[in-house]
């Protein structure tokens, strides 16, 4: 992947003095990328943080309001349920994703017949949108119309499946949906990499008399480490933001008990008129979501000089 | 095989038949392992196909049956009116033209997104690829960090930029919203496949004269064609599939198909007609799954662009 990656050493600009005029269409070509990253990513990020420090309500102002937004934040009962629900759902969509998307590819590395079309249909989910994924989940975990409906209809009149209307199990019902849309992704990155891994491997393993099953817990996993880095830190992402799915499936009910940060955020800024609120709420967000990427670009870039 | 980190991925599937027969298969036909293989795919691919089987066998039953049966059931009766009343008669608040005011809406917000956010990005990749500058590759780093930056901490300053631009509300606000956000994952798809296109090309063009755009126009890009196909697939499915700049960036007139269809199906009032709801949903899936089911390998090397970041 390294050598895809890096750009040539020696591109034609690269070490000349510095002269502004220079490669003026190419500078100007560029930019649109200079505006997005200094005025959007930079720019907007420091503002949100930094409006997060004061009082704004209805409006953004700056006024120095110290820490009072966070301690708010931390004393409200709905952020403390939103940050437990996501890191229940995040820890549990991250370890079924992950055993499910690597089972399946391995399952299709063994040679099958009908590989393409499995293939079609565990990643056919990823290309829709949380918005139907949400939708359509909510009517199979539906009582009335689907499982629970149809599980009674076999005759077990007492089954009861309503994982949507209970506060204690609606976070297991929003985990079936964001792992169906999300696995067939797994999977596909975890093929590509058993592909990758040399025959002769397996091929040592067989003649060693190594078990299949030994040969992918001490051989093949641990060479996969990157790909499951790389994995990892792709769901940890998506999760931080989930929040198209939590408004289709169950709009953070029944009461309050599918609550997610983004929709916290979502609230205090655009219905509650409480901007810093909102504002401190989401630079929790970011800071989430430094702890998770920046151990991981440390691994990833930190031994070796970036291109 | 070939060497693995190349491309083999994708050779190796097709090559595997020419160098005749490998590992172990003639001694499985219908062995244990076998079937415990083939029933385990079998039910996953239940659970994956489960929610579309639902959709499309209840979207063409009537509500009596509905009513009567379950929704796991193939239809008795066929009836395609759920559809016909999902794309032009599903109320949204006061207007009840049916979902094809949203998915006209999309279109209208996809078609220049995907072409004005590519535009930009290929040009970005080119400058950052072969002619660099001082600082060039810094800003592509803070590029690269800002795609992991949830969208919740920019969401509000965009809004007042969009306001002071005189563009909130506007179609042409949600599409500089999309050329934005796709930037950097874009950027990088161009970026790395102009490195890989030998320098000594771009130094006999520069030889010859051509400059920044020229050689841009009438060398690199009759080259890339496939890695725009790769970045239109990747934008009309993001795209398409995206509700929260939607919901933010818009106004309920220009709703994209993904924040109507939840204003639809999500209605507190009125009877749930959920033939006709789930009609709507397919609907509102039915452009990603196409591009999906066309696209095949494409879609496979898009993602795995997508995932790949950094």
């Amino acid at each position: 992947m390294a050598a895809v990656t890096d750009p040539p050493r020696e591109a034609p600009a690269a070490r000349r003095p510095a002269r502004p005029l220079r490669n003026l269409s190419a500078k100007l070509a560029s930019l649109p990328m200079v505006l997005t990253a200094l005025v959007v990513f930079l720019g907007c990020s420091l503002w949100t943080v930094a409006h997060s420090f004061t009082s704004s309500r209805l409006l953004p102002r700056l006024d120095w309001a110290g820490l009072s937004q966070y301690e708010r934040l931390w004393g409200e009962r709905r952020w403390l349920v939103s940050i437990g629900n996501v890191a229940l759902y995040g820890a549990l969509s991250l370890v079924l994703t992950l055993a499910i998307g690597f089972v399946l590819a391995a399952l299709l590395d063994r040679k099958v017949r009908g590989e393409a079309a499995f293939r079609t249909i565990f990643l056919y989910p990823f290309a829709l949108s949380f918005i139907v994924t949400g939708l359509a989940w909510q009517w199979i975990l539906n009582p009335d119309l689907g499982l629970q409906r149809l599980v009674r209809s076999w005759g077990w009149e007492s089954f009861a499946f309503d994982p949507l209307n209970d506060p204690r199990l609606v976070i297991y019902g929003l985990l079936i949906a964001g792992v169906w849309q999300g696995s067939g992704l797994v999977m596909c990155i975890m093929l590509a990499g058993l592909r990758g891994i040399d025959e002769d491997v397996w091929r040592a393993a067989r003649v060693d008399g190594i078990p299949v099953w030994k040969t992918y817990t001490h051989v093949v996993i641990p060479m996969m480490r990157p790909v499951f880095v790389t994995a990892l830190v792709i769901i940890a992402a998506g999760i931080v933001k989930v929040y198209d799915l939590v408004v289709a499936q169950t709009s953070g009910g029944p009461g309050i008990s599918s609550q997610m940060p983004a929709l916290y955020v979502m609230d205090k800024m655009f219905l509650s008129q409480n901007l810093a609120q909102g504002f401190a709420a989401s630079t929790m967000m970011l800071v989430t979501v430094a702890i998770i990427l920046i151990p991981w670009a440390y691994l990833e870039f930190g031994g070796r000089r970036r291109g | 095989m070939a060497e693995p980190g190349s491309i083999a991925a994708l050779v190796a599937t097709d090559a595997a038949p020419l160098s005749g027969p490998r590992g172990p298969r003639p001694r499985r036909a219908l062995s244990g392992a076998n079937a415990v293989l083939y029933g385990t795919l079998g039910l996953a691919s239940l659970y994956y196909l489960l929610p579309l089987w639902v959709m499309v066998v209840t979207s063409l039953k009537g509500m009596p049956e509905i009513r009567m049966g379950n929704v796991f059931g193939p239809p008795l009766e066929v009836t395609f009116q759920p559809w016909v009343k999902a794309w032009a008669e599903a109320c949204t608040g006061i207007n009840c033209d049916g979902l094809s005011r949203g998915f006209w809406n999309s279109v209208r917000i996809l078609v220049p997104s995907v072409a004005l956010s590519i535009a930009v990005a290929s040009v970005n990749g080119y400058a950052l690829a072969n002619w660099r500058f001082r600082g060039s590759e810094a800003f592509f780093a803070i590029l690269m960090v800002g795609a992991f930056i949830p969208y919740q901490v920019m969401i509000y300053p965009i809004v007042i930029l969009l306001r002071e631009m005189g563009l909130y509300g506007s179609l042409w606000g949600l599409v500089l919203v999309h050329t934005v956000f796709g930037m950097p994952i874009l950027t990088l798809l161009f970026r790395n496949h102009f490195a890989a296109i030998p320098e000594e090309i771009v130094k006999a063009a520069r030889v010859d004269g051509a400059g920044f755009w020229g050689i841009f126009l009438r060398i690199m890009l009759p080259m890339s064609l496939p890695i725009v196909v790769v970045a239109v697939i990747l934008q009309v499915t993001g795209i398409w599939n995206d509700f929260l700049f939607g919901v933010i960036y818009t106004r309920p007139e220009i709703y994209p198909m993904t924040v109507q269809l939840n204003n639809i199906v999500n209605s507190v009032q009125g009877v749930k007609e959920y033939n006709v709801n789930m009609a709507a949903t397919l609907l509102t899936g039915a452009v990603p799954l196409l591009v999906y089911l066309v696209s095949g390998k494409l879609f496979v090397r898009g993602i795995a662009a997508g995932a790949v970041k950094g």
